[in-house]
Parts: structure tokens; sequence; C-alpha cells
């Protein structure tokens, strides 16, 4: 063993410290195989992440307190002033709404006409985003529900602008997710206009997404709104993702260099909302 | 390792805790990067006062910890902590004896190597190719450790007055 060489005589020498760092560098090994190529160690994960729970409670804390002492401390004006604008909302909201119950009971019945299978209505569940840093070079987040409240790896994440990420690693306590915004997310879209379908790509910038395989020809337009289309099957269809800001036709080259705004603001959110899709529970297609 | 009573190591664990929390604290985005290992400099700073209790396994231990917090892939910041916690428990007393500027030079290295080590993984693992920024711990944990060493130091002593 290392340590033993040449300094037996050495009283702070540590026992049999070279073969204890030897078996502990296996284990790594072992373990970042097994995790890596055959995801086996997902329990283990979830049994140290409850572990890890206190430590983003409390990380998350001051953020949580600050939040309350800025609403125990607005003005009663102010306060007046937001009930006003919420109620002026809530009204608009409700007219909405009731348009929509409408045309969800028209859309029902064309699709019966059609013999269209009926769109199930999306299980909707409501999250926070904890105040908690997870990998700086992934962008990722924590979210306050895990697998004790039903979510599942690949749910995905929604605010109240548009498409925000999908769950990745189900805790029991927690999850986290990946944005939309990640290098190594990829989203099934359509243009909004005229449903031409695509891929949304993260760039890794926070307000930034490619959309790299349309084609020089392809009918997109600067301002076009993207919406999930539904298609790899874990995002149901219809929602907002952003609108597109950049379009450069190049000739000589195939593609068009295309690039959009995520329409939700993902650095600043809090509330958002896990959709599951009712009638597949996201085991497929998820990886990214 | 049993020698150690636990009333030894509570103080320790509490150093870990704030360490873990600094860890995953949110801070702005744009000097997010060059957070400072925290994790790494509380094991070599430990392992270098009490190589005995403080050594291999609790920084493979912590290391795992880092792993799921961070959602890494488990082993790999608990590979990085267990050789550099390897390293400093063999050359411990020749690190006592440095004074603090050759000690700041060896826990450059110590955090060059870290970091390296992670990298490392992440290019076996297929994770992207990070920007010049993944280096800023590095840069930031050794700017940082003068001042860490003398806080922490100082806590110790305090803490034994006997001592």
């Amino acid at each position: 063993m290392v340590a033993s060489r040449g300094n037996n005589s050495n009283p702070a020498r540590i026992p049999a410290l070279g073969a204890r760092v030897i078996v502990f560098i296996v284990i790594s090994i072992l373990l970042m195989y097994y995790d890596h190529r055959e995801n086996h160690l997902d329990a283990v994960r979830k049994g140290i992440g409850a572990a890890v729970y206190p430590v983003r409670v409390v990380v998350d804390a001051p953020v949580r307190l600050w939040q309350w002492l800025g609403e125990a401390t607005t003005s009663r004006d102010e306060l007046q002033s937001e009930v006003g604008r919420l109620r002026g909302e809530r009204l608009v909201t409700k007219v909405r709404l009731q348009r929509l119950a409408a045309l969800e009971a028209e859309n029902a019945r064309l699709r019966a006409m059609l013999d269209a299978r009926t769109r199930v209505r999306d299980d909707v569940r409501v999250a926070e985003i904890m105040a908690v840093d997870a990998n700086p070079y992934e962008h990722n987040l924590v979210i306050n529900v895990g697998s004790q409240d039903g979510v599942y790896d690949g749910q995905a994440i929604v605010a109240a602008e548009g498409v925000v990420g999908q769950v990745i690693r189900t805790g029991l306590l927690t999850s986290q997710a990946v944005l939309i915004s990640d290098t190594d997310h990829a989203l099934p879209v359509e243009v909004n206009r005229n449903g031409l379908r695509t891929i949304a790509v993260g760039t890794g910038e926070i307000d930034r997404l490619d959309l790299p395989y349309l084609p020089n020809n392809a009918d997109i337009r600067v301002g076009d709104l993207l919406v999930t289309s539904g298609l790899g099957g874990a995002f149901p269809s219809g929602y907002p993702v952003g609108v597109v800001n950049s379009l450069t036709r190049i000739p000589q080259q195939q593609f068009a260099d295309v690039t959009a705004v995520p329409s939700a603001a993902l650095d600043q959110v809090r509330e958002v909302m896990l959709i599951g899709v009712a009638a597949q529970p996201g085991t497929d297609s998820t990886d990214d | 390792m049993t020698r150690e009573t636990s009333s030894r190591r509570l103080p320790v664990i509490i150093t870990l805790l704030v360490g873990l929390m600094l860890t995953v604290m949110p801070l702005p985005g744009l000097i997010a990067p060059g957070r400072p290992d925290w994790l790494a400099l509380l094991i070599i700073f430990w392992a270098m006062q009490l190589p005995r209790t403080w050594s291999v396994g609790s920084a493979w231990t912590i290391g795992i910890i880092l792993d799921v917090a961070n959602g890494t892939v488990l082993g790999q910041h608990a590979l990085a902590l267990c050789v550099i916690a390897y390293l400093t428990v063999r050359f411990h007393l020749l690190m006592r004896v440095f004074p603090l500027s050759q000690l700041t030079a060896t826990v450059f290295a110590l955090l060059a190597l870290y970091q390296f080590l992670l990298f490392w993984v992440n290019g076996v693992a297929g994770v992207d190719a990070p920007s010049v920024s993944y280096w800023a711990p590095v840069i930031s944990g050794t700017v940082i450790w003068p001042f860490f060493y003398m806080f922490l130091s100082g806590l110790r002593y305090r803490a034994r007055p006997g001592a």
C-alpha cells in the first residue's frame, strides 16, 4: 500500500489508508457504472435525497421568509389596488372560461362526429420551485413535490405563461426538473399558425431556444407562436412554448437559422403546474 | 477512529451542513459558476486537522450526498472528494507546517485535481464539455482559502480552551 511505504516509523500514520482509498475508488467507479449505464440506483438516490430534504428546506427558508415579510408589510393601499387588479383579471378570465366550456363541448361533439378519440382533460397539480441550485452546468431546478405526491419522471412542467420543463428525477419529497433551455433538452413543437411541426432545442441560454431542423423554405415568420405538439408523449399538446424572434435563411445551407424566446420567464417563475398525461403515465420517450 | 467522541464530531458536522447549504444556495446567474467547492475546502481542512476521524470514508459519504444534491452521476463527487481526502491525510503533517502561502498553493493543486476528476467523469459519462468558467471554483476556492483557514482555525481553538 502506498501509505505504508517509507513512513513506517511515523507515529501519525493512518492505518491502511491506501487500501481504504482504493476500495472507495473502486466502489465509486462501480456506482457510477451502475447509475449511468443501468439506472439501477433510483431507490438509493431517493433515500439519500430525503436526507438532503431538510437542508434544501433550510436554504429555501430565507427566501420564503423574505417573501412572507414582503407580503406582511405591504401597505393597505397597495393590497387594495392588488385586490382590485386581481378581481378585474378574474372577471376577464371567468368570461373567457365561459366561452371555453362551450368550445370544449363543441370540440367534443365535432371529435365525436369525426370518430376521433376525445382528448382527456389534463390532470394538473400545483408545485413550487424551491430556491435551491442544483447543478450550475445544467439548467435544472428543484420543485417541492415528489413521488409521494404522484409525480413521475418525465412529467411536464408548465407555468402560467408557457412550458417550463419536465421532471427528470423524482425524489420522495422533492424532484429535479430540467428546463427547456437546457442543452440536453429537445421539445416537439408546432407553429400555432399553420401546424408546421419541428423540434425546439435548448441552447444553454435561459432566454433562447433553437429550431435547428427547419428547411430554408419552411413557412415560418418572426412572431410565430410555438406550441407543444404532444408528439413526444411527454408533453400534452397545445401549451405555448415560445415566440420566434429571429430568422435567417442562408441560401447555401439546408436549414434556416431560427431561434425563439421562451414564453415563460424560465429564471423568474416560482409557482408551476405539473401536468399529467392521463392516458399514458409517462414511462416512454422521455429520454433526453 | 473510535477514539473521537461524538461531542467532538458535532462541530465538524455542523460546518459540513453549513457547507452543504452554501453549496445548494441560489446565487445570481453571473457569479454562480464561481461558487467555491465549500465541501472540498472543508474536507481538506478537517482531513488536515483531524486525519484519524475525517479521512477517505467520511469524504466518500459526503461526496455521495453531494452527488444526490447536485443530481450528478452517483459516485462522481464521492470519487473526487475521496482522492483529495487521501492526499490531504497522506501529507497532513507536511501541510500543517507549511506557511500559509505554500499551503494555499497546495490547496490550489488539490482543488484543480478535484475539478479535473469531476471533469474527467463528465467526459466519460458523455456530459457536454463545459466552458472555461468550469474552472472558476478552483480560483475562487484558492482565493478564499486563507480566510477560510484562519476562520476555521480560530473557531477550532476557541472551541477547545484547553489546547
